[in-house]
């Protein structure tokens, strides 16, 4: 479902990016395409809706309307809709000591993980945390914690014989005081929002401990309901962050989109692992990017824009259509890629190649590829079928590489040829799958 | 039936109110026109469906109304209910006797799906069903994961094989199995620590987990069950797909249907691999395990009474 998702807006905004003209039929074309795609990324029924009638105002504009490159100008209007919408920039916790943090949410969104995690960052930072123990319901849940807080070596308070939950939080406050902790984590049980006892029971905790951050813990797979549950945790106990979780995952997380946007909630954290140390700040743009399953497309624009010359890259992109694509023109290409920075930033930018990880050495072998066409005459490099045994032989020796690496650049060049021109023929499914394929290979040398 | 259903729907009231609350009426004696169409895709897509089942009611209910211009909320949610079960046709799983001593179930998903609590209600559900039942706690990974099955079974007098934390998840099933076997027990149950689908690592100790208890019984794990937590959206779809390409899933149990999330991606995920639900969780309790019936489903889902 996602590939399609993500072929499918790539194919939208490519079309947008190649027409010259915005028309209102495109537009609504694209748009669609958006709105699914937010859709399918979990993203409320309403703030993708919302979303959707912003960016058509901006399009509508007369800026994008007369820029040389409307489409491009959408894909950057929509990005940064979504980068707004998200908030800006990472968001610290308050900085008061002591720090009392409440971590609430729903069953299994992963509270008991975060809390230690939490302890752990707080902990390198140089705080002194302590963890508390506040789900008396689920089985073995105070066990849990409590290895993970010996794992860290992070102070830890439980009350085994207790079913006064507020009582917990009191007496751990006296804890903490005698501990000398800075900062104190509450662990809570996992609740329905629509459970009125345990919601009751938590507010009562929240006013005993007074706690300086409530941060809501959700799965960052939640589905269309997260923006219920948010409102009702919100307006229960006013949060002021939130931790998206298991996203680790190839969940996109529209959910957490959805949050921000209905409760003005700031994302702090993401969990993006089971150690204890895979947790870290929030980014919004990388959200925003994976939300739209489309690599950081709009730096990659922006990329080329500064460095590659326009008229040159349409030159290429004309060949490329037409499956008409040599040596020679590979050779440019890869020189006009290298201005724009490493190859593994490059391929990070790129949509659906996002998860590549590429070679160590792709760089270097950029450059034998490089010395190989360029050990080539121009003859060959434009007819590649000239290159018999004799002639790669030679350009071996001419390259200081060995035959098998001529003979390689070949054999992938050919593959790219056979892309081109299943591009061209416009089959998409084969291309994608194709494409899956290279990224098992570790892609191309040099593209 | 009847007394199932009402568990079924008290489980699901808030769904029920809440999509009929969302439609502010569609489903009344109101007239459908173009802004109650409008509201009730919103609450379609609102119930997790997704893109295709959601078009899919959409489309029947548009064209019953152009038929009946007439048409009224109360005939939509009917029609609604039934593109539904007709697309949720087949997808009753009907656990059969433990044919072979013992027939083994494992339970799968991602953390926190609900795997462990739903290992603790199945055994207490088949016992209560005069079967005999041997659970094996092969979560030997999250911190205190054993602990948890173990309460559980105190609480409701469960035997359980357990090893401790960092222990091979494989070998225990094996061992399980053994002591399954030797009791002369019915079922083995076997937990799973919990997992992200796109781990290939994890994935592959699920793989081994299977072919150790192959050494055994050729057709064992005869159940692979994935535990879907229903709150969650389209990424179950993606959940379900790994898993099955990993493990060869038989079932599925979608838990926490007890909140207000509808779990409608558990039409997506039948629409396109074809694994049969087998029971929803809803709720926290040892009885909140609940056969699933894709008529009660659809018809609480819609605000419908049972049929
Ligand atoms: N409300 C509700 N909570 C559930 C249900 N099933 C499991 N849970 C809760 O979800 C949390 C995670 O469950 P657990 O069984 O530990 O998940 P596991 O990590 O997959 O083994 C626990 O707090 C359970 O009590 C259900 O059907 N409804
Ligand atoms: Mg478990």
């Amino acid at each position: 479902m996602f590939e399609s998702l993500t072929e499918k807006l790539t194919s939208a905004l490519r079309n947008l990016r190649g027409v010259g003209r915005l028309t209102p039929e495109n537009m609504a074309e694209a748009l669609r395409e958006v709105r699914a795609a937010l859709l399918a990324a979990d993203v409320n029924f309403k703030v993708a809706r919302d979303f959707v009638e912003r960016v058509q105002t901006q399009c509508a504009g007369q800026e994008v309307l007369q820029s040389v490159t409307p489409g491009q100008q959408v894909v950057k209007i929509i990005h940064d809709e979504l980068v707004g919408l998200l908030g800006e920039g990472a968001t610290e916790l308050a900085a008061k000591r002591p720090l009392r943090v409440l971590m609430v949410g729903l069953h299994g969104s992963g509270k008991t993980t975060s809390t230690a995690k939490l302890g752990k960052l707080l902990k390198k930072r140089g705080a002194r945390p302590l963890v508390v123990a506040c789900d008396i319901y689920r089985p073995a849940a105070i066990d849990q914690l409590e290895i993970l807080a010996q794992q860290e070596e992070l102070g830890f308070y439980c009350d085994r014989g207790s079913r006064d939950v507020p009582a917990i939080g009191r007496a751990a406050l006296e804890a903490a005081k005698a501990a000398n902790a800075d900062v104190i984590l509450f662990d809570t049980a996992g609740r329905l929002q629509i459970d009125q006892e345990l919601i009751e029971e938590v507010k009562r905790l929240h006013a005993v401990v007074q706690p300086d951050e409530v941060l809501l813990v959700a799965d960052g797979a939640l589905g269309q309901e997260a923006v219920n549950v948010a409102k009702a945790f919100h307006e229960a106990l006013q949060l002021t962050g939130l931790v998206l979780t298991k996203l680790d995952g190839d969940a996109r997380g529209g959910a957490a989109l959805s949050i921000k946007a209905v409760t003005g909630v700031p994302i702090k954290f993401i969990g993006v692992g089971e150690k204890t140390a895979d947790f870290e700040p929030f980014y919004p743009d990388r959200l925003a990017s994976r939300i739209l399953g489309m690599g950081d497309v709009v730096s990659l624009v922006e990329k080329a824009q500064e460095n590659i010359d326009q008229h040159e890259a349409e030159r290429m992109a004309e060949k490329m259509r037409k499956a008409d694509f040599n040596l020679e023109d590979f050779l440019a290409q890869m020189q006009q890629v290298k201005k724009m920075g490493s190859m593994q930033s490059i391929m990070g930018m790129m949509p659906g190649m996002s998860g590549v990880q590429l070679p160590d050495d792709s760089e270097r072998q950029m450059k034998r590829t490089e010395a190989i066409i360029q050990s080539m005459t121009v003859q060959e490099r434009r007819k590649p079928q000239l290159l018999n045994g004799n002639r790669r032989m030679r350009i071996a020796k001419g390259a200081g590489v060995k035959v098998l690496e001529v003979n390689q650049l070949i054999k992938q060049f050919e593959q790219m040829q056979k892309l081109m021109k299943m591009m061209k023929g416009g089959n998409q499914k084969k291309l994608m799958r194709q494409m899956e394929a290279m990224k098992g290979r570790g892609g191309m040398p040099g593209f | 039936m009847r007394s199932l259903f009402k568990k079924f729907r008290d489980g699901l009231t808030k769904t029920a109110r809440s999509l009929a609350e969302k439609t502010a009426g569609l489903f009344g004696a109101q007239r459908i026109d173009a802004a109650t169409l409008a509201g009730l895709e919103e609450a379609l897509y609102a119930a997790d469906f997704g893109g295709e089942t959601t078009s899919e009611i959409l489309e029947e209910i548009k064209a019953a109304h152009k038929r009946d211009p007439a048409l009224r909320g109360a005939q939509a949610a009917v029609i609604g209910a039934a593109v539904l079960e007709r697309a949720l046709a087949g997808a009753e799983g009907v656990l059969p006797p433990a044919a072979a001593k013992p027939t083994v179930i494992c339970l799968i998903g991602i953390n926190g799906s609900g795997k462990t609590t739903t290992t603790a209600k199945l055994a207490h559900r088949l016992k209560a069903d005069g079967q005999t039942v041997l659970v094996a706690a092969c979560d030997t990974f999250r911190a205190a994961a054993i602990e948890q099955l173990q309460s559980w079974a105190r609480r409701l007098d469960l035997e359980v094989v357990a090893s401790h934390t960092g222990a091979d998840a494989a070998a225990l099933a094996f061992d399980a199995w053994q002591a399954a076997r030797a009791r002369g027990k019915d079922w083995l149950l076997v937990d799973t620590a919990g997992r992200l689908h796109t781990k290939g690592n994890l994935m592959e100790e699920l793989a081994k987990i299977r072919r150790v208890l192959q050494k055994h019984d050729p057709a064992a794990p005869q159940h692979r069950w994935l535990v879907v937590d229903g709150s969650l959206g389209a990424n179950s779809v993606e959940q379900a797909k790994a898993f099955h390409a990993g493990f060869g899933l038989t079932g599925l149990i979608v838990t926490k249907l007890d909140g207000t999330s509808r779990g409608g991606a558990l039409v997506a995920i039948y629409r396109q691999l074809k694994i049969p639900v087998y029971f929803l969780g809803l709720g926290e309790q040892p009885d909140d395990l609940q056969p699933f019936s894709a008529a009660n489903y659809a018809r609480a889902i819609f605000g419908l009474d049972a049929g």
